[in-house]
């Protein structure tokens, strides 16, 4: 599904992605690990196509996002729910409106928008929630929220950028939990953290970054 | 789809106005002020057309004739005179007619009178008064005045003077203040649009700088440049719409004040000037207000949009 082909990203004064392989498959739980500044955001924002590469390819399928055109950019990104670490929820807007914006993004009439909204609130327990702005709602809320938001779309991938960052041990993992459901309904998801103990707690593919580098991939190890 | 597209940053752009609480206020503030700057240009530039106006009609160059001349000859010239694009109109006063009016200005001065009497014929000749479209124009008529195609009619002058050549001086001055006052009003005018948009504009900028963050959410859950864009647009639009509002509602009390106080100083009823073309200026305010509004929106937006 996503795969990486010799990329480097070079900025002027620091190298924060250094020759790095790698593929993801349809279906996988990724996770990408290493201290900050190991290039774990670098690598998540060139799937989006929000920084390009310096050197090296990086396709979606068969989309080379480095040649990506504007209009095409906003179709690929459909494609993908994004949850990051600060949240990033629309401030003037209700959880509601927050999720129905995305919606709205791609084209979902009120009716639907109307049947679907409720429902993924259900799904992350916030339902009691749905008036309220994100400044009203604690931070493990707000981060269910923008996994809601993630995922109203049935993206074909969730990239959770440090999603726990902020969070408790408790929303920490209810967090992981969601995004392992999320998985296991067939959603490819690519979590980045620096926290070990949630890799341990998912048990699935890890990729080890250090200094823009893979340093270890648990899937050839196997 | 494209409706409900529409409906939708409609609604967006109340909904962000309505929520963004003193921003948004402080955004219409901005453009009020710059609303009121165009609405006191225009008003000014009204004062300027009126007293300009005034002098103009003040300006005529008259022309003498000799008492011999016939009228049919003088009709001529004047007939002559008219087809000129310069000349705005040309009225006859003939000898007695003159010669009435002299009597009446100089009622009260015997001895000019009775010197008229004593002479017992008329001594004073027709004569015409030309005014022109533009003061700046009096030389050209003067030159046509000497030149022969004017008097193709006879051989012989009939023209006794004409008094431009006395009054050359003071037309060319009037006709130079005339000018420079335009001109003038024009700068000053161009640069306070100038000022109030830039002002406008980074006050706009500002209150979109606030939800850069926002934008760049917007699009990177998949939202179309449109539809982040068009609802600060409308937000634009709003701010605009309810300026115009304030401004022509702020003018309408502070006309009635100038026209019942300042009526005899500036000599032009600025009230009644502000009613007569209440739905010239208030058109001019909402377009420039919606405009002002629109552009800046747009062009604050564009910056934030393509990451």
């Amino acid at each position: 599904m996503i795969y990486f082909n010799n990329v480097s990203k070079i900025y002027k004064d620091a190298t924060a992605l250094d020759d790095v392989t790698f593929a993801i498959e349809t279906g996988e739980f990724v996770s990408v690990v290493g201290h900050s500044g190991a290039g774990k955001t670098t690598l998540t924002k060139m799937i989006l196509a929000e920084e390009m590469p310096s050197l090296g390819t990086v396709f979606f399928e068969s989309i080379n996002v480095n040649e990506i055109k504007n209009k095409d950019l906003t179709k690929l990104r459909r494609r993908i729910g994004i949850v990051f670490q600060d949240y990033r929820l629309l401030s003037n807007k209700t959880a509601y409106e927050n999720i129905a914006f995305a919606m709205e993004a791609v084209g979902k009439t009120e009716e639907e928008i109307a049947s679907d909204v409720p429902h993924v609130l259900e799904l992350v327990d916030l339902s009691h929630r749905i008036c309220h702005f994100p400044n009203q709602m604690s931070g493990g809320e707000q981060q269910r929220l923008a996994i809601a938001r993630a995922i109203i779309n049935q993206p074909e991938l969730i990239i959770a950028d440090e999603p726990t960052g902020n969070l408790d041990p408790v929303n920490t993992s209810e967090i992981v939990q969601i995004l392992k459901k999320i998985n296991d309904l067939g959603t490819t998801v690519i979590l980045t953290t620096h926290n070990r103990g949630v890799v341990e707690s998912i048990g699935k593919r890890v990729i080890t970054m250090e200094n823009g580098k893979i340093i270890r991939d648990s899937k050839h190890k196997k | 789809m494209a409706f409900i597209s529409f409906k939708r940053i409609i609604k967006g752009g109340f909904l962000n106005f309505k929520r963004s609480g003193l921003v948004s206020w402080a955004a219409v503030l901005v453009v009020t002020v710059t609303l009121c700057v165009i609405t006191i240009i225009i008003l000014l530039q009204a004062v300027l057309h009126f007293s300009l106006n005034q002098i103009k009609d003040k300006v005529d160059v008259a022309i003498y004739f000799t008492t011999s001349a016939s009228e049919d000859k003088i009709l001529s010239l004047k007939s002559s005179l008219e087809k000129l694009p310069e000349v705005a109109t040309v009225s006859y006063t003939n000898a007695d007619e003159a010669l009435k009016i002299f009597r009446d200005r100089h009622s009260n001065d015997y001895p000019t009178i009775q010197a008229l009497d004593e002479i017992g014929t008329n001594p004073l000749g027709a004569y015409l008064n030309v005014k022109a479209k533009e003061v700046s124009q009096y030389e050209s008529i003067a030159n046509f005045l000497k030149s022969d195609d004017a008097l193709v009619i006879g051989s012989v002058s009939i023209i006794d003077k004409v008094n431009y050549y006395q009054n050359k001086s003071v037309i060319d001055k009037l006709n130079s203040i005339i000018s420079g006052a335009q001109k003038l009003g024009f700068l000053v005018t161009l640069l306070f649009v100038i000022l109030s948009i830039i002002i406008t504009f980074n006050t706009i900028r500002l209150t979109i700088f606030i939800s850069k963050e926002e934008i760049g959410v917007m699009r990177l859950v998949g939202a179309s440049k449109m539809h982040v864009r068009g609802p600060f647009m409308i937000e634009g639009v709003i701010y605009g719409f309810i300026a115009t509002l304030i401004t022509v509602i702020l003018f309408w009390p502070a006309m009635a004040w100038f026209g019942a106080k300042m009526t005899d100083f500036l000599g032009i009823n600025m009230y009644d000037y502000y009613i007569s073309n209440f739905f010239q200026i208030l058109i001019i305010l909402l377009l420039s207000g919606v405009g002002l509004g629109i552009i800046s929106s747009f062009l604050a937006v564009r910056k934030y949009l393509n990451k």
